[in-house]
């Protein structure tokens, strides 16, 4: 079992810094759906199988769908001038070693965490659903609102909105 | 029944995270913007799972549920968003699309 969680976990780190790194769009975004699915099985392992569920069907299956539809309209894959002088190492050792101290920090932070004093028990969806709607019963419907309006600013943002011009403007 | 100690587990956790916060400070397209936040979402919802495991309580799964809501509509906002900028600037580079800057 261990072992299994370190081969997720090295697939999701490896993966994760080609899809970062990556020049082409769409590559990236299947190295990260790569990634995604790595953090499933980890989900998995963690005794969280309905967890694991949602991440590949929601995440690497809708999101991840909408950010390649949306790569593939706009059609890039054609290299930036501007993004090009980023990726040379000169700009990005600076962000990467301000994470690395961020790390170290993090490692000595979490050096010792309490042991669970809790029996070994598998958390079941049902727990989950009946703790979902009690609860955390304010909490969904503000994701409710939330979900309303994000379709509604979606359809907004999303339409094409027709040029008007005036009459006497316009090339007739 | 995995017995990983948590803390190289939170470890894992957290340099998702910093691999995503890297990406957002060094890319400039959008897109791989975009990419980054949601690999910072994700590592965020991995530790509310971990934390769940270790306690043996199911709020931190409750706490992924809603990390996924808002993902889904962040990311369905920033689509859109980029679409307009793509149309309005026939670009995703995000240092271009600064016409708010004065140009003095």
């Amino acid at each position: 079992m261990n072992l299994f969680f370190y081969i997720a976990a090295a697939i999701a780190i490896i993966s994760t810094i080609l899809a970062i790194s990556g020049r082409n769009a769409i590559h990236s975004l299947l190295f990260l759906i790569l990634s995604l699915l790595a953090v499933s099985v980890i989900f998995y392992l963690l005794d969280a199988p309905f967890i694991a569920a949602l991440e590949v069907i929601i995440y690497a299956g809708a999101i991840m769908v909408l950010f390649i539809f949306v790569t593939m309209m706009l059609n890039i894959g054609i290299e930036r001038r501007t993004e090009k002088r980023w990726l040379n190492p000169r700009m990005w050792i600076v962000p990467s070693m301000l994470a690395a101290v961020l790390l170290t920090d993090f490692i000595l932070a979490i050096k010792h965490v309490p042991a669970s004093p809790f029996a070994d028990q598998i958390i079941l969806p049902k727990q989950v659903g009946i703790s979902l709607f009690s609860t955390y019963l304010l909490a969904v419907e503000i994701a409710a609102i939330l979900l309303m309006a994000g379709v509604i600013g979606a359809y907004h943002l999303g339409s094409q909105k027709k040029k008007v011009t005036h009459r006497f403007l316009g090339k007739n | 029944m995995l017995t990983v100690p948590v803390e190289i587990q939170i470890l894992f956790a957290g340099i998702l995270f910093l691999l995503g916060l890297i990406g957002l400070l060094v890319r400039r397209n959008m897109i791989f913007m975009l990419m980054s936040i949601e690999i910072m979402f994700n590592s965020a919802g991995l530790v509310f799972i971990i934390a769940s495991t270790h306690w043996k309580q199911p709020d931190g799964q409750v706490m992924f549920i809603f990390i996924l809501s808002v993902t889904a509509v962040e990311v369905a906002i920033a689509l859109a968003l980029l679409l307009q900028v793509y149309h309005h600037f026939k670009t995703l580079d995000a240092d271009s699309v600064n016409k708010l800057k004065d140009h003095n």
